[in-house]
């Protein structure tokens, strides 16, 4: 059995940002492995552990400055990745979900998974929809925001809780082979090992092309154009206490005894 | 030159954001000159309906198949609806069921998808803003199409009180049960612990901002100095380091206490949903620019290591 978890690194800004154009300034951004994505990778590898004969393979859209977060999912068990990049993708501007889908679903049919496992959402962008894109565009079944997952291989079965807004589950039978979409909480990920680390850098990290993968630049063309980042103004009126630590913890005591809080 | 927006129920109601998705469509269909549609699928269609019928819907559509959401109909029958009614633009909530067939149907139409929108327009051409980098960034996108598809952020625009005069039309979907592949088996309440953080009165509210479990202990001495109840943002749950049934947001409780202490939580939109409503909001946070500041009344933009035990101290 097969199963194929798509990764990204995305960025988190720093307290303080400057933005130049369209993008953050480089010097407020560090790169880290989208907190859901480790998750779908723990999920993977947890599957793997259980199961004879599972090959677990990471896919990601992205430069090679990419490579060092990829590595992160290979210390943590995943048996090799792909990594598709080229001058049209970097060309493309805003890569929408359906783009990433279709680029995704190339390496799919290629690799031919028997489960595909994905982060609800990434960080950064927040789309929340390459992973049910992916399952429609490759005619799988799919589910999203899983946040259980019990597999049937025998039965062709995933037997998901799918969490719902206000603390409600819903329990769902889904069959594989299918694209689930991994919530944050499914599981706890592990740290990578020092053999892990050591082990990843051996591991095959293959890169792509888009005709590497069967496409051509006119179909990763993205029908959405960012025009503008800023930030937002804040509606905020909130009252800032300014002062050191004592100086602040003070005059919010004072308020909050004014509010009828004591101990 | 319409817009078609798709109403979401669970467990028998109407959620609040298949109305709020009407105010947004009709300012869409004004810009556009055109109809507003909405549709509603399974459970009580009547009602459902009924209820649908507010100010500035020119149709419902009621499609009476199953109970319960289950994608993979929802998937068949939204596809259908917007290709016999064409729509400019359609509209879907931002949910997790939003998300669980949006991205399926638009991807069958062959229509660009924007998702998680706070804002639209469509006067020259359709333009959304969306959030980027958790809330730190809003930007704005042009979508180069004829026709879009486009979830919205619940709680973002106003719900239509009045009711309206809109017609009320059953639709006939044909679904091919041989492409649903999935079976909602039933639900589950999450939680059940012994506390009750809806309950309390003051909720000292902790996220990643604490870094370790063993730092809680500040949290705490606070709560306990303060005569609180500790509440948490997700990660904290994710972790194990509070129990499920104290997380605060979308997929945990929605809370209304007198005082909300934010501590450590940056004011992620699923976090605000579930605490916004509280009567005084206080966010103790390093991070100047973290989207908590913008919902709170109160505010120490300072170390919580160094503020929470000042604070505790003056309640000792
Ligand atoms: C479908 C879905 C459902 C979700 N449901 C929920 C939900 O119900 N509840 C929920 O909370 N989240 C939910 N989330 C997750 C949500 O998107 C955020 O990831 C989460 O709320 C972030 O938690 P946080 O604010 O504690 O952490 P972060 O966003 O990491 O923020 C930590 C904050 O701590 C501050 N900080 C760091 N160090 C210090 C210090 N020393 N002193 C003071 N401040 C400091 C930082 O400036 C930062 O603002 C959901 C996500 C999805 C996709």
């Amino acid at each position: 059995m097969k199963i194929l978890v798509t990764v990204k690194e995305v960025a988190a800004v720093d307290d303080e940002f400057e933005i130049d154009g369209l993008a953050i300034d480089d010097r407020y951004v560090t790169a880290d492995l989208n907190e859901w994505d480790e998750y779908a990778v723990e999920e993977a590898v947890q599957i793997k552990e259980a199961h004879d004969d599972v090959e677990v393979v990471t896919v990601t859209i992205g430069p090679s400055e990419t490579d060092e977060t990829i590595r992160q999912a290979l210390a943590k068990g995943a048996d090799r990745a792909i990594r598709v990049w080229d001058d049209a993708l970097e060309d493309a501007g805003l890569l929408d979900p359906e783009t990433k889908a279709e680029v995704l679903a190339a390496v799919a049919a290629e690799e031919d998974p028997d489960l595909v496992l994905t982060g609800v959402q990434s960080a950064d962008d927040g789309f929340g929809a390459t992973g049910v894109t992916l399952a429609d565009k490759l005619g799988m079944e799919w589910g999203a925001v899983v946040n259980d997952l019990d597999l049937d291989l025998e039965g062709g079965v995933a037997s998901v809780h799918r969490e719902l807004e206000g603390g409600v589950e819903e329990l769902t039978d889904i069959e594989i082979p299918a694209v689930l979409t991994i919530q944050t909480g499914i599981n706890d990920p592990r740290y990578a090992s020092l053999r892990g680390i050591r082990q990843a850098q051996s591991k095959e990290l293959a890169e792509y092309g888009l005709s590497d993968v069967g496409l051509d630049a006119s179909e990763i063309e993205s029908p959405l154009e960012q025009t503008s980042l800023y930030e937002p103004e804040t509606e905020g009126e909130a009252t800032v206490f300014e002062g050191s630590p004592e100086e602040t913890a003070a005059e919010l005591a004072e308020l909050l005894a004014e509010k009828g809080v004591t101990s | 030159m319409s817009v078609l927006a798709i109403a979401e129920h669970r467990r028998g109601e109407l959620r609040p954001v298949s109305i709020e998705q009407l105010a947004a469509g009709r300012d869409l269909a004004d810009e556009l000159g055109g109809e507003l549609h909405t549709a509603v699928i399974g459970g009580d269609v009547e009602a459902f309906g009924a209820d649908l019928n507010r100010e500035g819907v020119d149709t419902v559509h009621t499609v009476d198949i199953g109970e319960e959401f289950n994608h993979d109909v929802y998937t068949q029958v939204v596809t259908q609806l917007a290709t016999e009614l064409d729509p400019t633009v359609l509209l879907m909530p931002n949910s997790v069921n939003g998300l669980d067939y949006a991205p399926a149907v638009a991807n069958r139409l062959d229509r660009p998808l924007v998702t998680d929108v706070v804002d639209i327009d469509a006067e020259d051409g359709l333009t959304a803003t969306r959030e980027l980098y958790g809330s730190k960034t809003e930007t704005t996108i042009d979508v180069h199409a004829e026709q879009a598809a486009v979830t919205i952020r619940p709680a973002e625009w106003p719900t239509i009180e009045t009711d309206g005069d809109a017609a009320i039309e059953a639709f006939d979907a044909t679904v091919d049960e041989s492409a649903v592949k999935s079976t909602v088996k039933g639900f589950e309440e999450v939680g059940g612990g012994d506390i009750d953080i809806t309950d309390a009165d003051v909720l000292v509210s902790v996220g990643r901002g604490i870094e370790e479990e063993e730092n809680l202990d500040i949290i705490h001495d606070l709560a306990e100095a303060l005569d609180a109840t500790v509440s948490g943002s997700r990660p904290l749950i994710d972790n194990g380091w509070l129990e499920k049934d104290r997380q605060v947001g979308q997929s945990g409780k929605v809370v209304t206490p007198d005082v909300y202490i934010a501590i450590g939580i940056s004011g992620a939109v699923q976090h605000v949903a579930g605490m916004k409503g509280s009567d005084t909001i206080v966010a103790i946070n390093t991070d100047p620019n973290a989207p908590i500041f913008d919902i709170a009344d109160y505010g120490i933009q300072d170390d919580l290591f160094e503020v929470v035990p000042a604070l505790t101290e003056q309640f000792q």
